[in-house]
C-alpha cells in the first residue's frame, strides 16, 4: 500500500510540474507579454520599462523557476486588473467554488447511486429505463443550456429561486443541480454496471444462503463491492468540478473561482489566469491521487497485500 | 421410523425458459432424508444436481420455474412460504456449501465478519459471542490459529482454507440439514479427501442430515446411507447405498459402477466411469427414457412413459425392465 501510494504521489507531482510549465508558458502564447500589457498606444520605451519592471527580460527558465518558487509559497504575483495579490483574490473566491463542488458531487451521488442500484436490481424494468433516460439527458444537455432552462422556469416563470448572485443558500440550489446533473450519468451507469456484475457473484448467493435479507444482500454485500470504482470516479469528478465550474458559475453569476477565471480571461489578467489554471489543475491532480488511494483502501486485495 | 423426515421431496420439476424453448432441467424427482442421514446424489454434469440443491434451499434464480407436489422440511411445506420464513430457515436450520470456494466468500469483508454474520442473522447474541463461536468452528474445521484468521480477508487464504471457512460458516447455527454441492471438486486432489473426511465427521458429530453431491463413487461408497442417481433431470435409481452397490438395477447405474470391481473399496478420487454417447437435449417435450440412446437394453417400449419399480427396502428404479440383472444382454 505504501509503495503504491508513493508511486502515485510521484506521478501526481510530475503531472503538476507539467501543468505549471504549460500554464506559465501561457504568458508567451499571445506574443510579447510586455507589449500586450502596455496596450496599443504605448511607446517602445514604455514597453521596455514594463519589461524590466516585470522581469520579462530575463531568460525564460529563470522566470519560470522564479514564478514557480513564489507560487509554491502561495505568491502568484499581482493581479493586473485588481492590483491585489492574486493569492488573496483566489482565496476569497475559492470557498464558494468548493461549497458548490461539494454540493454538486453530493447531489450527484445521492441521486445516482440509489438510481443505479434500483436499475441493476430490475434490469429492463420501468425504473431501469427511466434511469437510462435521465442519464442520457444528463449527457446530452449542455450545462449552460440546462442552467438557462432552470433560470427561465424557476426564476422567471415561477419566481421561486434567485437567478444569480451568491448571497444565500437559495442561490446554490440551481447551480448544484446543474453541476451535479452533469456528473450524475457516469456515476449512475458505473453503479448499475458494477451492481449487475456483483449481483451475479457467487458470494451474493452465499449471503442469501446464510439467510440475509434482500436489503442486506444489496447494500452490505453487493454495493460495498460495486461502489469501489464509483468512489474513485466521484473523486476524479470532484476534482474536475472544482476546476470545471466555470460555465455554471458564470451562468448563475456565482462569485467563485470559476467566475473569476472567466472574468480574468476577458480582462487579459494573466497572473490571475495562470494561478487559477494551476489551482484548478492542482485540485484535479489531488483528487485523482485521492481517488487512487480510495480505490486501494476500499479493496482489501490491494490494501492487505 | 416414527420421526418426521428432515426433508421430503416429491415430484420436483424445474423448467428454464430459454429462447429456443423450455429446458426441462429437473423432471419429477422424489427423495426423502431422515435425521442424521447422508444422501449422496451422483450423476454426470448437467443432470440437475445443483438445481435440485438450490431448489431445496429456495435459492433458484427467479426466472426458473420450480414446482413440486411436496417440498417439505420437517413436515412444513416450503412452497408458498413467505420470503421471511425461508430466510429464517436458510443458514439457520438448513445450510449449503457450494462448489466454488474461491468465489463464494465476499472479498470485501474479513473471515470473522462473514462467519459472525451467519450467527448474528439468526441468534440474539453479541458480536463477541458470535466471534467466539466463529473461533470455535474454525477450530473444528481444522484451522489453526483461528483467532488470528478472523481478521484475514478471503484473498489471503488458499482454496482449501476457504472451503473450510465455508464449512464453518454453514455450521455456525448447527443446522439440521446441510447440502454440500460438490464441495471438493474445485480443490487440489491432495486435500479433497481431508475436506470430505472433515465434513463427514462434523456431520456425525452434530447429527445433521446431509445431501452430498459428488462425482466420486469412492466417497459415496464410504459415506452414503442412501444414493440417488440422476440422469438428464430424473432420479433414475435410488436406494440404500448397499442396495445400489450390490444390486444396481438401472442400466445407467450399472454402467457407472462397471469400473468398480469391489463395492466399498474404490480408491478415493476415482471418478464415474464414462459411458459412450451424449445426453439428449431436454429442451421441449421429453418423452420416454432419456437414457435410451445410450442403453444396451433399449427396446421400442423405452420411448413410451417408463414405469418405476420399487422394492420393500425403498430401492426404486425407472426402467422398463423390472429385473435388469436377468435380462439377456
Ligand atoms: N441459471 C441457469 N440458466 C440456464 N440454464 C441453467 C441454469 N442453471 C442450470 N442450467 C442448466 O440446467 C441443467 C442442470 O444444471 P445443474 O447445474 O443442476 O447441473 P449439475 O448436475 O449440477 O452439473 P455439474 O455436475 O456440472 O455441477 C444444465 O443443463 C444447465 O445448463
Ligand atoms: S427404460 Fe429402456 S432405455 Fe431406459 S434404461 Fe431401461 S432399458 Fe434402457
Ligand atoms: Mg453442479
Amino acid at each position: 500500500m505504501l509503495t503504491f501510494a508513493l508511486k502515485r504521489l510521484g506521478l501526481a507531482v510530475l503531472v503538476a510540474l507539467t501543468v505549471s510549465a504549460v500554464s506559465f508558458s501561457l504568458l508567451y502564447l499571445s506574443g510579447d507579454p510586455a507589449s500586450a500589457m502596455a496596450g496599443e498606444s504605448a511607446t517602445s520605451a514604455d514597453i521596455e520599462a514594463l519589461r524590466r519592471l516585470y522581469g520579462f527580460d530575463r531568460p525564460f527558465l529563470v522566470q519560470y523557476g522564479d514564478w514557480l518558487f513564489n507560487a509554491l509559497q502561495g505568491d502568484f504575483g499581482q493581479s493586473y486588473y485588481f492590483k491585489l495579490p492574486v493569492s488573496q483574490l483566489i482565496a476569497d473566491r475559492l470557498s464558494i467554488t468548493m461549497l458548490l463542488g461539494v454540493c454538486g458531487i453530493s447531489f450527484a451521488l445521492v441521486t445516482a447511486i440509489p438510481l443505479g442500484v434500483a436499475a441493476a436490481v430490475r434490469p429492463n424494468s420501468f425504473i431501469d429505463r427511466t434511469a437510462l433516460f435521465i442519464s442520457v439527458m444528463g449527457q446530452a444537455l449542455p450545462s449552460f443550456w440546462f442552467g438557462l432552462v432552470l433560470i427561465v422556469i424557476f426564476s422567471i416563470q415561477l419566481n421561486w429561486l434567485p437567478p444569480s448572485g451568491s448571497g444565500s443558500w437559495r442561490n446554490f440550489i440551481m447551480p448544484t443541480v446543474v453541476l451535479g446533473y452533469y456528473a450524475m450519468p457516469a456515476i449512475m451507469r458505473l453503479t448499475r454496471a458494477g451492481m449487475l456484475e456483483v449481483l451475479n457473484a457467487d458470494y451474493i448467493r452465499t449471503a442469501r444462503a446464510k439467510g440475509a435479507g434482500e436489503w442486506r444482500v444489496m447494500f452490505k454485500h453487493a454495493l460495498r463491492n460495486a461502489v469501489v470504482p464509483v468512489v474513485s470516479l466521484a473523486a476524479v469528478q470532484m476534482g474536475f468540478m472544482l476546476g470545471g465550474s466555470i460555465v455554471v458559475e458564470s451562468i448563475f453569476a456565482l462569485h467563485g473561482a470559476g467566475y473569476l477565471a472567466w472574468e480574468s480571461i476577458g480582462r487579459n489578467d494573466l497572473p490571475t489566469v495562470q494561478a487559477l489554471i494551476l489551482v484548478f489543475a492542482g485540485f484535479y491532480i489531488v483528487f485523482t491521487f485521492l481517488s487512487d488511494l480510495a480505490n486501494a483502501w476500499l479493496d482489501p486485495r490491494i490494501r492487505v497485500g | 421410523m416414527s420421526e418426521e423426515p428432515i426433508l421430503a421431496v416429491e415430484g420436483l420439476t424445474i423448467d428454464i425458459p430459454l429462447a429456443q424453448g423450455t429446458l426441462h432441467a429437473v423432471r419429477g424427482i422424489d427423495f426423502e432424508l431422515n435425521r442424521g442421514e447422508t444422501l449422496c446424489i451422483v450423476g454426470e454434469s448437467g443432470s440437475g444436481k445443483s438445481l435440485t440443491s438450490l431448489a431445496v434451499m429456495g435459492l433458484l434464480p427467479k426466472r426458473l420455474e420450480c414446482a413440486a407436489r411436496k417440498l417439505a422440511f420437517r413436515g412444513t411445506e416450503l412452497q408458498g412460504q413467505p420470503a421471511s420464513a425461508m430466510r429464517q430457515l436458510r443458514g439457520n436450520r438448513m445450510a449449503m456449501i457450494f462448489q466454488e470456494p474461491m468465489t463464494s466468500l465476499n472479498p470485501a469483508y474479513t473471515i470473522g465478519d462473514q462467519l459472525a454474520e451467519a450467527l448474528l442473522l439468526h441468534r440474539r447474541v453479541s458480536k463477541a459471542e458470535a466471534r467466539a463461536r466463529a473461533v470455535e468452528l474454525l477450530g473444528k474445521v481444522g484451522i489453526t490459529a483461528a483467532e488470528s484468521r478472523l481478521s484475514q480477508y478471503p484473498h489471503q487464504l488458499s482454496g482449501g482454507l476457504r472451503q473450510r471457512v465455508m464449512i464453518a460458516m454453514a455450521l455456525m447455527c448447527e443446522p439440521e440439514l446441510v447440502i454440500a454441492d460438490e464441495p471438493t471438486t474445485a480443490l487440489d486432489v491432495t486435500i479433497q479427501a481431508q475436506i470430505l473426511r472433515l465434513l463427514v465427521d462434523l456431520q456425525r458429530e452434530m447429527n445433521m442430515a446431509m445431501i452430498l453431491v459428488t462425482h466420486d463413487l469412492g466417497v459415496v461408497a464410504r459415506v452414503a446411507d442412501k444414493v440417488a442417481v440422476m440422469y438428464a433431470g430424473e432420479v433414475v435409481e435410488q436406494g440404500t447405498a448397499k442396495e445400489i452397490f450390490e444390486h444396481p438395477s438401472h442400466p445407467y447405474t450399472q454402467g457407472l459402477l462397471r469400473c468398480i470391481p469391489v463395492p466399498g473399496r474404490t480408491k478415493p478420487g476415482e471418478h464415474l466411469g464414462s459411458i459412450p454417447g451424449i445426453v439428449p437435449s431436454l429442451i421441449g417435450k421429453v418423452e420416454g427414457c432419456a437414457f435410451r440412446t445410450r442403453c444396451d437394453l433399449a427396446e421400442s417400449a423405452c420411448a413410451k412413459p417408463v414405469p418405476i419399480h420399487r422394492t420393500q427396502g425403498g430401492h426404486a428404479w425407472r426402467c422398463i425392465h423390472s429385473d435388469t440383472e436377468r435380462v439377456p444382454a
